[in-house]
């Protein structure tokens, strides 16, 4: 097989044991790979109706047939496993340098299984694969766990690895990686938590072949160009990283603001990505083979130079919190990155609990011995509760069960801002009602990347549609879920899509893989693997009434900004949206979807 | 007047924000030539928070935002 190691690494926790397996050709030519191959692993080894945390659910780490060559971006990695946070599938995606490392070390995917007795750390160096105590990791932070783990094997080893969070079954835990990247939704570092697994390092000596490396070349270099030349992959991500967006949306009304209780802040800017760029940025960090370097690295008031926030985060911590202050914001994405927290999750929490606050549904003396406060804006409270989350400590405590249950303890349920128990991203559905259709139809919950309407609705790429219009946008959800699914699946980022479109990966994954996808095909593929994680969160027992948004999305007019007076018009679009998709009226896949997919 | 406001790489050069003067049958075109800002940097033309076309005219004391093409997430 070219592009796939054609390994898969089976670990069972609780026997100890370690077994090498030829990956399933069959399951990857109609399952691509990355996330959709995982996903099929896991719909065929486990009951999907298992407790997220038992020994019984699987962790699946997984690269795509791209991951490791010299594709651009082709550095991502997958973490699959069924989800605490939401009870659904999850798949969180990741860049950095580890994803590349493990292909290299001659492994498409690790399954583990079980639950270890004692806290462990798995090395990985080519062949040589060993299940290792790792008492003196547990309770570590992730830098230090890194720094710990790179001493014993050298700095061209890479760590991925949970942090305290993790550990502490917080169920917006992250699977961290190289420091300071992560697969952070879903709570995906909990279920690693959960089978005692500290880390995993990576080590690997091992080329990937291709089927034609004059070709692959030649088509990487083609594609390299498109991505350079495009002014957004070229250009805006590059010099600003993805809080450029903070302004664009804020200007179109549709960032959320207090916990969505408004959508528009004429205090943007002081957090926006310009701002960024002008005060605390020291310099850009690209994943591996990546054109694009949308990360940033910034320095903190106390002097640390770190990771710098993604929109998301500046969105969930600043206007959704309230706070413009991007060195609070970067301080608490920086104790995300070391307590392994998902920062998308984690300041939406924060901002659910200051709406309960705010509503009296928590009182003063509740929190008075935790010393922080819960009004909206307090820098000082963004980065105190995040801490206290990660630690599971006072409040905290609660908050690390995620804002549905959160709200749900306290008797207010609407207030939690999320879809599938899972918190929805920066952008108001009620201005981009296909973005909102994506938002209540993804299979791992409330999520922006699983289908980013975003791109035509606000940025016009690849055409510009009529954001408050619900015209067409079923058809287009569609089209945007499986080509996602396809991407993920291939081992690339995301971001590529501004640039290339259907045709380009299929020029990549034929010219490395050797294989034959049409546009058709691959697409076809797109739209198997969403369909296969439908079934599995049917059969989870994640019925389609949970297709949904928050009551205050479909109520509540947006009270002021650019689009003033509008709501999620959802039940508009649902039928619609079944009907393409090949579901009955109820949602679920008819028996010919089915058939014709060939699932 | 009318209120300008300039994003992302189109402030290189440029103040954040610029005031014109309200006359009958400005444009964004108008605004656009006198910024010297050419059309094809400009993916995005809001007036008010709304799509716009570059050639209606404009009223007094609307607020635009200019944005060259961005994405991001």
């Amino acid at each position: 097989m070219y592009g796939y190691a054609g390994k898969i690494l089976r670990i069972n926790l609780t026997n100890q044991t370690i077994k090498v397996e030829d990956l399933n050709a069959e399951w990857a030519k109609k399952y691509i790979g990355g996330r959709g191959l995982a996903s099929k692993y896991l719909y065929e080894e486990i009951n999907p109706k298992v407790e997220p945390f038992s020994p019984e659910n699987k962790l699946i780490i997984t690269t795509g047939p791209l991951t490791g060559t010299s594709v651009p971006t082709g550095g991502r990695y997958m973490v699959v496993t069924k989800s605490p946070l939401t009870g659904a599938i999850a798949c969180s995606n990741s860049g950095g340098f580890f994803g590349a490392e493990l292909k290299a070390a001659g492994y498409d995917m690790i399954i583990l299984e079980g639950k270890a007795p004692k806290p462990v750390y798995i090395a990985i160096e080519d062949d040589k694969v060993e299940i290792k105590d790792a008492t003196h990791l547990w309770g570590k932070l992730v830098y230090e766990t890194t720094d710990l783990l790179k001493q014993e094997y050298g700095d061209k080893a890479k760590v991925l690895a949970i942090g305290p969070a993790g550990e502490k079954l917080v169920r917006i835990a992250a699977v961290m990686n190289d420091y300071d990247r992560a697969a952070g939704r879903s709570g995906v570092g909990a279920v690693m938590g959960s089978k005692n697994v500290k880390a995993i390092v990576a080590k690997g000596s091992k080329g990937v072949s291709v089927a034609d490396e004059q070709k692959v070349k030649d088509v990487v270099a083609s594609k390299i160009k498109i991505i350079r030349e495009n002014p957004v992959t070229g250009e805006g991500l590059p010099a600003y990283g993805t809080a450029i967006l903070v302004n664009i949306i804020n200007e179109h009304g549709i960032f959320p603001v207090a916990n969505f209780q408004k959508a528009y802040t004429p205090e943007a800017d002081k957090i926006s990505g310009e701002t960024m760029a002008k005060t605390i940025l020291t310099k850009k960090h690209a994943c591996f083979r990546c054109p694009i370097a949308c990360g940033r690295v910034v320095r903190l008031k106390d002097g640390k130079e770190v990771g710098g926030p993604e929109y998301e985060t500046v969105w969930s911590y600043g206007a959704n919190c309230e706070v413009y202050d991007l060195n609070a914001i970067s301080e608490a994405n920086y104790w995300c990155n070391q307590y392994g927290l998902d920062t998308i999750s984690t300041g939406a929490t924060i901002a659910a609990a200051m709406e309960l606050y705010q509503k009296g549904y928590i009182k003063d003396d509740e929190i008075a011995k935790d010393g922080l406060s819960l009004k909206f804006g307090d820098p000082e409270a963004i980065v105190g509760w995040t801490i206290k989350i990660g630690k599971r400590e006072g409040l905290g405590d609660k908050m690390a069960e995620g804002s549905y249950r959160l709200c749900e303890a306290y008797g207010a349920p609407d207030l939690s801002m999320s879809v599938k128990k899972q918190e929805l991203p920066a952008y108001d559905p009620r201005g981009v009602q296909g973005h909102g259709l994506v938002y209540a139809t993804a299979n791992r919950g409330g999520c922006h990347v699983r289908g980013y309407l975003i791109s035509a609705e606000i940025s016009g790429i690849p055409q510009k549609l009529d954001r408050f219009s619900t015209e067409g946008k079923a058809e287009w959800a569609k089209i945007f879920q499986d080509l996602t699914a396809v991407i993920d699946s291939l081992g690339m980022c995301l971001f590529t899509s501004f640039a290339l479109g259907l045709k380009d990966y299929v020029d990549l994954m034929n010219a490395v893989c050797g294989t034959d996808y049409t546009e058709e095909t691959l697409l076809a593929a797109g739209e198997r693997i969403y369909n296969l994680e439908r079934l599995f969160n049917l059969k989870a027992g994640i019925d389609p009434s949970q297709d949904t948004l928050p009551k205050r999305l479909l109520e509540e007019p947006i009270p002021e900004g650019p689009s003033k007076g509008v709501v999620h018009k959802l039940s508009d679009l649902l039928p619609k949206y079944y009907e393409v998709r090949g579901w009955d009226e109820k949602g679920y896949p008819k028996e010919e979807t089915l058939k014709r997919l060939e699932i | 007047m009318i209120k300008v406001k300039l994003f992302a790489t189109l402030r290189e050069g440029r103040e954040n924000e610029i005031d014109f003067e309200f006359f009958p049958g400005i444009n964004g075109r108008f605004i656009l030539e006198k910024l010297a800002i050419p059309e094809k940097q400009v993916a995005i033309f809001l007036v008010n928070g709304r799509d716009y076309s570059l050639d209606e005219p404009l009223s007094d004391g609307d607020v635009i935002a200019i944005f060259p093409p961005v994405g991001g997430g």
